[in-house]
């Protein structure tokens, strides 16, 4: 995933959120974005992830240039998948309903073929004896988890996860994250956004660091945090790096 | 105390109350006059039944399409669903049924008093509607809608699969007590001559001059609409019931 992002400018009323932001990665599985609360991190994956139209600029993946129409949008969309921070699951359908619900009213399969289809991701993550709960019934990390199963279902391209862990407490977050690397392993491409720093630089293969609306250094995952030359990074990272 | 227990007992103690009311009134009840009309009764309320309900029908249509209009960045259609409320929920139903009939159906050549006065009847109740239904879309969070969109649904499945689902059920209750009062408005109908049950017992108890021997069965008519359809409300609303999570 060789992502270019060029000139990406985005503003809600007079406020600037992103301001002519670049940046370019190697082709790469994970790209995790990081910064200051505030930074334009989520705008930027939002826009990533075909959910905001950006004022200005352009982002493109492998070459290929996310549309700025509502069509292309959408069918952009269907070949991406999202995970909030809230989750965002369906309340009023089952755990399994909101996996299949993408798979039969946008990809076209019968629903017997859905439910098939998410058996066995449901197996492998432990959340098969969950399936038939609704999501007020599961914890933090079991909706997130089903989220995360929801995004992956259609099989996408890539992953778009926005602070996924924010909402969860440490042990929640434990197994959120140990998902996420179970992830990477089999060879999901994914955009992530996260405070945990930890996981950030053991799962990332390149980092951005998004502050005031600029992506203020990128690169390798061991170079940012290790040695980057940007002292508003080394900074951070030193506040907050145990 | 159990429920149905606790409400037979304050049943009683209403019609006790009402029992002695009467009593005391000193009225004579004559129940023979109005028995000979009660086939009147019966026509009625049949008219009163197939009015409300064609007009609850396409009340909750066009409320929910006002609702969505209401909503619209379009300026012009937000306008126009906006003037449609406030007109309507700022005058009297009395007014608009006249006007509905004597006016603007005279003036399209819409003659059948029954299709215009149920026509009304339903912009009316519509009116009411689309603000029930506006407060239940707006009560949906923000979340949900980038959820449908992120999974690549278009607009309109996302509102008949995740939106309208979730906002049905906070809007049962008072779409619930809106249906109740459009069959009691019902009852208005009678100005433009439509023969339904309010008419039929104003026909009777003119022919009668028994009063009170009309009206009763009238309100037992309305209760015989509106109580099944509270009942039904309540069950509706375990049946679509859920925590919000």
């Amino acid at each position: 995933m060789e992502l270019v992002v060029k000139g990406l400018t985005q503003a809600f009323g007079t406020t600037t959120v992103l301001d002519r932001l670049d940046l370019t990665t190697g082709d790469i599985r994970a790209l995790v974005l990081v910064g200051p609360s505030g930074g334009g991190k989520t705008t930027l994956l939002r826009i990533l992830a075909g959910l905001d139209l950006a004022k200005e600029g352009s982002v493109s993946f492998a070459g290929v240039t996310v549309p700025r129409d509502e069509p292309g949008l959408l069918a952009y969309r269907r070949k991406v998948g999202t995970v909030f921070q809230a989750y965002n699951l369906f309340p009023h359908l089952s755990a399994l309903d909101n996996l299949t619900l993408p798979l039969v009213h946008v990809h076209g399969l019968s629903p017997a073929a859905a439910r098939e289809r998410v058996a066995e991701p449901l197996e492998r993550f432990k959340l098969a004896e969950h399936a038939h709960k609704r999501p007020a019934q599961l914890s933090g990390g079991q909706k997130q988890r089903i989220a995360i199963l929801r995004a992956l279902a259609s099989q996408p391209e890539r992953l778009f996860l926005d602070e996924p862990t924010s909402a969860l407490d440490p042990e929640m977050t434990a197994e959120v994250l140990e998902m996420i690397g179970e992830l990477k392993e089999i060879g999901t491409r994914f955009v992530l956004v996260t405070h945990e720093m930890g996981f950030a630089r053991r799962v990332a293969d390149e980092v951005a660091f998004v502050g005031g609306g600029k992506v203020v250094a990128s690169g390798p995952a061991a170079t940012m945090f290790e040695h980057c030359p940007e002292p508003r990074v080394r900074e951070f990272f030193a506040r907050i790096l145990p | 105390m159990s429920r149905a227990l606790a409400h037979t007992l304050v049943v009683a103690i209403l019609a006790a109350l009402l029992a002695v009311a009467f009593w005391r009134s000193g009225y004579a009840f004559q129940w023979e006059g109005v028995w000979a009309y009660r086939q009147k009764f019966v026509s009625g309320w049949l008219t009163t039944v197939a009015m409300s309900l064609f007009s609850l029908v396409l009340s909750a249509l066009v409320g929910l399409v006002t609702a969505v209009g209401l909503r619209s960045r379009w300026p012009l259609v937000e306008a126009a669903a906006r003037v449609y409320v406030e007109l309507i929920r700022g005058t009297p139903l009395l007014v608009q049924l006249l006007i509905g009939f004597y006016v603007v159906a005279n003036a399209v050549g819409l003659e059948n008093r029954y299709v215009v006065g149920a026509l009304v009847l339903a912009l009316f109740s519509g009116a009411y509607m689309a603000e029930i239904f506006r407060g239940g879309l707006a009560a949906i969070p923000a979340g949900q809608r980038d959820a449908a969109r992120a999974i690549g649904l278009t607009p309109w499945q996302s509102m008949r699969l995740v939106i309208l689902p979730q906002a049905i059920r906070l809007v049962l209750p008072a779409v619930a007590g809106q249906l109740v009062s459009l069959i009691k408005d019902s009852s208005l109908l009678s100005v433009i001559a439509v023969s339904e049950l309010t008419l039929a017992a104003q026909e009777v108890n003119s022919f009668t001059y028994s009063t009170l021997e009309s009206y009763l069965p009238l309100a037992a008519g309305y209760l015989l609409l509106t109580l099944p359809l509270s009942a039904l409300s309540r069950w509706l609303e375990r049946h679509f019931a859920y925590e919000a999570g």
